[in-house]
């Protein structure tokens, strides 16, 4: 579904990804690990398509289009989502405002119908409270307010919603609490299907208990250094990435 | 009662066509025979030949160069509206659901018409009505209220206006009376390519005795694409208690001058709140002055401008506390594209007496290109020590962060830009307190917005 060969990129004139491979096939999972700063979340953006993140080599394809090619709301309409290691704050923008417009933006590029007041909410209130979400933080500004836990939610809200082909989850995982850690990962879960692939970007091994991935890779100094199983998450829990050649530190 | 202003300088070229047409003009304009009226008129032609047209070096229109306004040669406007008037009553602008009942006034080139006009069913007492009926009905009204809140030396348009005094609007609410639907004004210009440019100077004259209630809603609209000189000022006289809402909403046509000076009195427990919506005319200014003129006044001001191209919108505030334990309030927000320019002063002064005050003033603007520009000129001007007062003044851009975000989830460029700009401008709409008011004012914002796109 998305083959992504010998990417770099730089970001402010540096250079972030060197070469990166990665190919994820459609009904699979995959986790991508690695020490801060290695470049996992230029990795998410690049494919998101974020001005700033540089394409000076590679290439990535996604259904057999050039996804670099795309505009980042041409790539959402594609199925493509990225869920933000840092959701950003929208204020005087309210929760369910930002869903509407982007549900029916999308559903227009698919030339669907566009949906009305009604079934829109009710498309919504399911996926809220499935997700332990309240209506109150719909009717609230974007993420404006919202609790580290509470933005991460509601990027799995967002991605519930928009039903994308293609999940990238920086680091949807951290600073969720236990019981936050489940609802999110049976969101991600239910997502799961054989039209659909998804990448998850992780510092925990234990999130991996709950998404169980089907290839784990460990992304260093700008390249995927190994990929395994989901036993390489557990070998990277006890020994660290010191083996990689990579400082941890870095 | 007049003045005698000694007339020894000779006036500015610019000034002069001005000073011509009011010596022919004067005679012929309506209340002939009022003696207090033609002294009025006399002070102010006085007072604009004194003033002339403010350059630079003159603080307060340091950052509105007045020069485009001087080289246009504009006539009066002829009685009823010029030879484009023709005006359907069914496309006027409102701000009421079709089939509510309303006050409308409707001014076609600063001339009421009476055609175009629905005054409705009023309260027991109130009077809504053109200023040129008032001067044969309310002739004593006028007497006692016309040009007497904050004349001043720095305002030319307000004595060029008084000069030129001949219709508006006047509205009477006597004690306790409250006028439940907006009264609305409409006022369209009708600058025409192949006539010549004319201007008008409409007087609004509003007089609310103690706790009476009121809401005014004023559309100004330009038809048609020519050039016009829209000289308004607008004087508020409000008692004891009494609450009025004044709205506005600016669309004149692009190469239309438009200015406005808006002077209130404030008594004791008065609540006065201003909007003005900008989004026409080449250059506008809005210049507005309350006196909070007794304890426990509650002011409010606010308005939301949007400008591009070559436009410039200025907003010019002066808040005077002169007694003790009142409340201002500001919230001005602005978007500013192509070369467009704004300028934003607000001063407040807090009199020795002022103890108490509470003011708070935040200009905000959102520039959406490189060469839009804004001037800020927050003021305060304090002379009690037990105050609290505010301000803040920002300039910026759109987020890029905000932007990504939005597109990341499927959202258009323009759209998302559509978003954050409304967004940008919600919290000053929301000053708009009558729910029909900041609705209608809500739809013609998304217009705006829908009009710009590249
Ligand atoms: N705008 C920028 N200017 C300069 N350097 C940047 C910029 N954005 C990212 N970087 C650098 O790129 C590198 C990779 O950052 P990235 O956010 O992709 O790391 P990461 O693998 O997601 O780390 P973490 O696990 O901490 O989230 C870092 O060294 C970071 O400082
Ligand atoms: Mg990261």
């Amino acid at each position: 579904m998305i083959e992504i060969k010998n990417l770099h990129v730089t970001v402010a004139d540096k250079p972030i990804l060197k070469g990166l491979n990665l190919s994820i096939g459609a009904g699979e999972v995959h986790a991508i690990m690695g020490p801060n700063g290695a470049g996992k979340s230029t990795l998410g953006y690049a494919l998101a398509g974020r001005d700033g993140y540089e394409v000076t080599e590679g290439s990535v394809s996604y259904n057999g289009k050039d996804l670099l090619d795309m505009e980042p709301d041409e790539r959402a309409a594609a199925g493509v989502f990225l869920a933000f290691q840092y959701p950003v704050e929208i204020p005087g923008v309210s929760n369910t405002t930002f869903l509407k417009s982007a549900v029916n933006s999308i559903r227009r590029a698919r030339s669907e119908k566009e949906l009305d007041a009604m079934e829109f909410l009710k498309l919504i209130r399911a996926k809220t409270k499935q997700l332990g979400m309240t209506d109150e933080m719909l009717k609230r500004a974007v993420n404006v307010g919202f609790s580290g836990g509470e933005k991460k939610r509601n990027e799995v809200l967002q991605m519930a919603v928009l039903d994308p082909a293609f999940c990238v989850l920086d680091e949807t995982d951290s600073g969720l609490d236990i019981d936050a850690l489940r609802i999110v990962a049976d969101g991600v879960n239910a997502l799961r299907g054989p039209d659909r692939a998804i990448l998850v970007i992780t510092h925990y091994q234990r999130l991996l208990d709950y998404i169980v991935p089907d290839k784990v890779h460990v992304l260093a100094n700008g390249r995927i250094v190994r990929t395994g199983d989901k036993g390489l998450a557990l070998e990277l829990e006890e020994k660290g990435y010191a083996e990689f050649g990579v400082d941890e530190a870095a | 009662m007049a003045k005698t202003v000694t007339i020894t300088d000779t006036p500015a070229p610019a000034v002069q066509p001005y000073l011509d047409h009011h010596g022919r003009v004067a005679s012929s304009l309506p209340g002939g025979d009022l003696s207090w009226l033609g002294n009025l008129r006399a002070e102010g032609i006085a007072r604009f030949r004194k003033q002339g047209f403010p350059g630079a070096r003159v603080e307060a229109w340091r950052y509105t160069n007045l020069r485009p306004l001087e080289k246009v040669a504009f006539e009066p406007a002829p009685a009823g509206g010029g030879p484009s008037a023709a005006v359907s009553v069914d496309l006027l602008p409102t701000v009421m659901p079709a089939g509510q009942p309303s006050h409308r006034l409707v001014f076609v080139d600063g001339a009421f018409r009476d055609d175009l006009s629905s005054i409705g069913t009023l309260p027991e007492g109130a009077v809504v009505t053109s200023l040129g009926h008032a001067l044969n009905s309310h002739a004593d009204l006028l007497e006692r209220h016309l040009g007497r809140v904050g004349v001043t030396d720095s305002n030319p348009f307000q004595a060029l206006n008084t000069a030129f005094l001949a219709d508006g609007v006047v509205v009477h609410l006597p004690k306790g009376v409250a006028v439940a639907e907006p009264i609305e004004v409409v006022f369209i210009g009708t600058g025409g390519v192949s006539e010549k440019p004319t201007m008008h100077h409409p007087r609004i004259l509003v007089v609310a005795e103690a706790n009476s209630e009121a809401t005014l809603v004023e559309h100004h609209l330009g038809q048609g694409v020519g050039t016009y000189f829209a000289n308004h000022v607008t004087e508020i006289v409000a008692g004891e208690g009494a609450r009025l809402h004044h709205y506005k909403v600016q669309r004149e046509s692009t190469l239309a001058f438009h200015m406005a000076t808006v002077t209130a009195d404030l008594a004791k427990d008065a609540s006065y709140d201003n909007f003005v919506l900008t989004m026409g005319g080449r250059l506008s200014r809005n210049e507005i002055k309350p006196v909070l003129n007794g304890t426990g006044v509650e002011c409010r001001l606010s308005g939301a401008y949007m400008v591009n191209g070559q436009q410039h919108c200025d907003t010019t505030t002066v808040i005077d506390h002169a007694q003790p334990h009142c409340t201002s309030r500001e919230v001005y927000k602005g978007v500013i594209d192509g070369t467009a320019k704004a300028v934003f002063q607000g001063k407040i002064i807090v009199r020795p007496d002022a103890q108490k005050t509470d003011g708070y003033q935040l200009n905000r603007a959102l520039l959406l290109s490189d060469t839009a520009e804004i001037d800020s000129k927050p003021e305060l001007e304090i002379y009690a020590d037990d105050v609290k007062c505010s301000h803040g003044a920002t300039a910026g851009e759109l987020d890029d962060d905000q932007l990504f975000y939005l597109r990341a989830r499927g959202i258009d460029l323009e759209s998302a830009r559509n978003l954050l700009i409304a967004a940008f401008l919600a919290d000053a709409i929301e000053e708009v307190r009558i729910d029909t008011v900041r609705e209608a004012f809500q739809g013609m914002v998304t217009g705006w917005l829908k009009t710009q796109r590249a």
